[in-house]
């Protein structure tokens, strides 16, 4: 739903760690958009 | 400003079913702002125009640090969102929140009055203000 320049990453739990890693907010988007 | 400040992952309903289900995600769009130790700060259900997302984004950065008692960087998030989008349906909330993480930061009861007026003047109809009533002292 937003901008397709976006890196996304496919894993939440992937999300999670390198959030935790990075100490930044993780954003999970769960979409049903066309793949 | 999403690759500047969040790590994201996109999880297809098709793909990740069962992921849908840990999160407790029945619709979609649903967006999740998780704080850096995995709770969940703030929740966007639905689809939105661009500067309600931007809004809705910045004010889940916001609450993500609140969570994490950054009080100070919190309010910063909160007021930007006031500032940049106040036309939103955040703004209010963000104002509100705002008052709350100066409170917090700072431990004087005249930031939730100071809250309590502002909402009162901007966002006279909101829930927000009705919310913040209770510090009119």
């Amino acid at each position: 739903m937003v901008a397709l320049a976006i890196s996304w990453l496919k894993d939440a739990d992937q999300a999670l760690q390198a959030a935790k890693n990075q100490q930044k907010a993780a954003l999970l988007d769960f979409s049903a958009a066309p793949l | 400003m999403i690759s500047s400040n969040f790590i994201p992952a996109k999880i297809h309903i098709k793909e990740q079913p069962q992921t849908f289900k840990r999160f407790g995600a029945q619709w979609t769009p649903t967006l999740l702002v998780m704080t850096p130790d995995g709770v969940e700060a703030h929740r966007i259900e639905g689809f939105l125009p661009v500067d309600d997302l931007l809004a809705q984004l910045t004010l889940g950065l916001g609450k993500a640090l609140f969570k994490q008692e950054k009080f100070a960087d919190a309010e910063k998030r909160f007021r930007a969102v006031v500032q940049n989008f106040p036309t939103t349906e955040a703004a209010p909330e963000a104002a509100y929140w705002a008052g709350v993480s100066a409170y917090k930061a700072t431990n004087d009861a005249g930031k939730l009055k100071e809250t309590h007026e502002f909402l009162s003047k901007k966002f006279p109809s909101s829930e927000w203000a009705r919310k913040a009533m209770v510090w009119a002292g």
